[in-house]
Parts: C-alpha cells; structure tokens; sequence
C-alpha cells in the first residue's frame, strides 16, 4: 500500500510540474510585457505603425498577417485534410489508405524549416513568376500553413470518421444511398464537432507556426490585405527582432508574445465548447 | 416471369458466399413467398444475417465478398455485374439488429430516402412522414415532437423510427435482421404486430434467435446450421412454420428447436 502512495504522489508531482511550467510562462510573458502597456500604452501596441527606432510599436500589421495566414493555410489545408480523410476511410482500398496513412503522418514529422525553406526555393519564385510580385507575403505563408495543418487535420479528420458507428454508414446504404451520399449527408454531419476539433487544432498549429512562415512571408512590417506583398506575422516578427530588442522594444515583442498566447487560448477554449455541446 | 415466380418474391437458387477464401454459405435455394413472412432460425454463426444481407447486396460493403449462384427479385436476376444496387436496396428495405437512426430530427430520418431520390416538395415530404410513421405504428406518440432528435427517442420507438424510414421509400421487400434482439419485451410485441399489419402489403424475411418469435410472426420459416466450426452454413430444413415446430422432419432441427443445442 505504501508503494501505490509514493506511485501516487510521484505523478501528482509530474502534473503539478507540468501544470506549474504553464502558469509561470503566463505570469513570465504577462510580467514582461506590462511594462509595454503601460509606457507604451495600449493605443500605440495596436496601431499600424511599427518603427522601434521612432518609438512606435503597432503591431496590427503582424496581427493581421497572422489572422490572414492562419485564414489562407485553412482554406487551403482544412478541404485537402477532410477529403484526405474522407478519402482514407470511405474510399481508398485499405492497403492504399495504409501507404497514404504512412506519408501523411511523414508529412507530420518534417521539421517546419524544412518546409520552410521548400516555400523559399520554389513556392516563392514560382508566385514571383505568374504575379509578378517579389513572391513573398500572405499567399506563401498559406500554402506552407496548407502543408503543415494537413496532418493534423488529416490524422484527427478519419480518426473521427473511423470513430462513427458503422450502423449509421449501413443505414445510409440499405436505404439505397449512393457513397457519396452518405459521405455527405450522414457521415460528415454525424462526425462535424470532431472535424470542427480537427480544423481548429489545426488552426492552432498555423497561429504558432513560426520558422516556415518567417521563411516566406518577407518580413517586412507592412500592413496589408495584399497576398503577394511582403508582410510580418507576430511569430515571424518576434523570431527576427528578439535577438536585439532592449527597454521598450524588449517589452513590445512581449506584448506580442502575450497576444498569440491569448489567441491560442481562445482556440483551446473554443475546443471545449464545441466538444461540451456535443456531449449536451 | 412465371407462375412461380409471381408467388415467390425472392428466389435464391444455389447460392454459395465466400469472405475471401472462407465459404460462409452453401449451396442455399430458398424461396421468399410473397405477402408472407419467412423466419430465417438457427444458431450464432450459421449465416442467417449472411443470406439476409445477400438479398440486398449489403455484403458488397465487406471487401473480398462474393457469391456465386443466383437471386431473382420478380424473377430478374439481382447479382448480376450491371444490376442498378440502388435500386435493390430502395425495392428491399432492411431494419437493423441495434436501432440504427441517424443524427438528425425524427422528421429527417422518414424523409432521408425521398430525399434522395430529389423529392423537395414539402407538402409531399409532410405526408410521406405522416404516412410512414402511421404505418410503423409510431405517429402517434412523435407526432407533437417531429423536430426532436430520433436519437432521443426510446431503443423501442428508434427501431419502429426505423422501420418508418424505410416505409418512406416504399419497398417491396422488407428484411428485419434481428429487429427485436436489443429492445424490450413490449416493444418487442409492438413490432411483432407490426409485421403481422404489413405482412397485407410486404414480403418480409426476418432474422431471429428468438424461436418463439419465428413461430409466432412467421409463415414459413427455414433453419440454418454449421455442422463444424469452419463450415460452410447450409439449410437443413424449410418448410411451413406450424409444421416445423410441431414435427420436424429432420432431427438435428427438432434438437435446436426443444432447445437441446444453440
């Protein structure tokens, strides 16, 4: 009986560790950047504006590369990943959806400087050469965001689909539904709060996602809904400066910080609701 | 189509069913009489949901499935490589053992199969559901609440929920695979007297461990055996119900249905 206490508090030690680690990165991140808040002042940390040597920080620009990326990488990714998900557990023969498994869960395991750099060798000069632009910006960023939500997206997608009660796929057919039909009208709505799940840790990633998008979004500080224009995304923006800024500057990168750890949270929370509304 | 054919819905002639290498059924002739219900009995494992779900190529699903031997629906062979499934399963309609309805509203799960078909015609859609669900003897108690979801309902009402959606598309043939083994008794009942309604309108074939219940829904009924585990399942006795259960012809069936095995 003593050997299951000490078993016990051992793992309780673990998840307090853990559970300790994110609450001081919070208290850190919040610490650093108060004092961007109050001697830069909220107005100035969001407005346009981004020019360290002149005392402004705005960081709408990086703010609105963010939400444009994430946005751009889902419209892409989130269809291919669902239909890749659809296609592997509906469709494809099953040694086919192993092999296909197999590379997707690769696809997982590249490191994102090396899809970063993909972006930078070929996807940046190929939209140089049909737009005309420079090639970097918001569209690059996306497709590499694409490449990188897929997996997850792709893995959470036919876990969910796999996950449906077979009678609901055999009550679709033997009332002489077609495949697709019952994809459509029975399977995916009876599997949407898990595919939602999916989408939105997939979002999650893309929101944090830092080497590959840094790699092609061009790194400037440019506010604009322009795709083919270099722009900044907060994560890009904190990798390039962090090296350098002191003071005010230092703070700034923090606030920033804070705000991307913000929106992840709204992602995590939103998860439980959908999941909760589900259960209800 | 002869005479036979006319009396005879579903005509199963010399049917053999492989799952890959494995021979699930063997050689099986069995004729469904029309506007009648036929019991299909006999132990766990010796095919009787097998040779239901040939009769709407349900088995089509299961990859390295195939039959040999032929099915005639109104004396027009159904196995053959260019028969229009889809239309087989709207003819042969087919309720589950679990109560099988979808995630959507009581009214969605009746309109599901018109739906299909590209009926959008709300005033028809209301009364293909008031219709089906009168003749699965369920109006009544859902009538008020058509919006809620039909997985809310009773294990009860969702099978009889069940047995409305496939009304919806007016089939031919109803196949029932085990229909009342995952409910309770009265609702048990009510299904029973359901089929007993439809039988006016439907040929029906029911799947059933439940010997009771074959003697008391079906016309005729057929008793299905392994005779070693590995076997094949055959037929070993098909005949009128009432005959069967009072003298069988063949020991091994008198044996199963005294209860002295299965």
């Amino acid at each position: 009986m003593a050997r299951e206490k000490y078993i016990k508090m051992l793992l309780m030690a673990c998840a307090s560790l853990s559970f300790l680690a994110i609450l001081l990165i919070f208290l850190f991140i919040f610490q650093e950047s108060l004092p961007a808040i109050t001697r830069i002042g909220i107005p100035n940390l969001f407005s346009a504006a981004w020019n360290p040597d002149k005392g402004q920080y705005g960081m709408l620009a990086f703010l609105i590369g963010t939400l444009l990326s994430t946005l751009g990488g889902l419209l892409i990714g989130a269809p291919l990943g669902i239909g890749t998900a659809v296609f592997l557990d509906q469709v494809a023969p099953s040694r086919m959806a192993n092999v296909i498994r197999r590379g997707v869960e690769l696809l997982a395991g590249i490191p994102s400087v090396v899809i970063g750099w993909f972006g930078l060798i070929i996807l940046v000069p190929f939209i140089a050469r049909i737009t005309g632009s420079a090639g970097y910006g918001i569209a690059a960023a996306s497709v590499v965001l694409a490449v990188m939500v897929l997996p997850t997206i792709t893995a959470l997608g036919a876990e969910t689909l796999r996950s449906l009660p077979p009678e609901l796929k055999e009550a679709s057919v033997a009332m002489g539904a077609t495949r697709w039909q019952t994809i459509r009208k029975v399977l995916l709505p009876a599997g949407k709060e898990g595919i939602l799940v999916a989408v939105v840790l997939g979002m999650g990633r893309a929101i944090g996602e830092t080497m590959a998008v840094q790699m092609v979004v061009g790194n400037s500080s440019q506010l604009t809904l322009n795709p083919f224009q270099p722009t900044g995304t907060l994560t890009s923006n904190l990798v390039t400066n962090m090296g350098e800024a002191v003071g005010n500057f230092r703070a700034a990168l923090f606030a920033q910080a804070l705000v991307l750890l913000i929106l992840s949270m709204i992602l995590i929370v939103s998860i439980r609701f959908i999941t909760r509304k589900k259960e209800a | 189509m002869d005479n036979d054919d006319n009396e005879h819905k579903l005509r199963v002639k010399n049917l053999n069913m492989y799952y890959g290498d494995f021979k699930a059924l063997d050689d099986i002739s069995l004729d469904f009489a029309s506007r009648h219900i036929t019991a299909l009995i006999g132990p766990s494992g010796c095919g009787k949901s097998t040779l239901v779900r040939c009769l709407n190529r349900m088995n089509d699903l299961i990859d390295g499935s195939r039959v040999e031997g032929g099915i005639t629906l109104d004396g027009e062979n159904i196995l053959g490589a260019g028969y229009d499934v889809i239309s087989l399963r709207r003819r042969v309609g087919m309720v589950f053992q679990r109560p099988n309805p979808f995630p959507k509203s009581i009214y969605e799960n009746v309109v599901y199969g018109p739906r299909l078909v590209g009926i959008k015609d709300k005033e028809r859609l209301d009364s293909i559901v008031e219709d089906s669900l009168k003749k699965a003897a369920l109006w009544d108690e859902v009538k008020k609440i058509l919006n809620r979801s039909g997985q809310s309902l009773s294990g009860g009402q969702q099978q009889r929920l069940c047995i409305a959606r496939v009304m919806a598309v007016q089939p031919e043939v109803i196949l029932f695979d085990e229909p009342c083994s995952a409910i309770d008794p009265i609702s048990t009942q009510k299904i029973e007297d359901l089929m007993a309604e439809l039988k006016k309108n439907y040929t029906m074939v029911i799947v059933t461990h439940n010997m009771q219940q074959a003697a008391r829904v079906s016309d005729y009924t057929a008793f299905m055996l392994v005779e070693e585990q590995g076997d094949p399942g055959k037929i070993v006795e098909f005949g009128d119900t009432n005959t069967m259960f009072t003298n069988p012809s063949d020991q091994r069936t008198e044996n199963y249905i005294t209860g002295r095995f299965g």
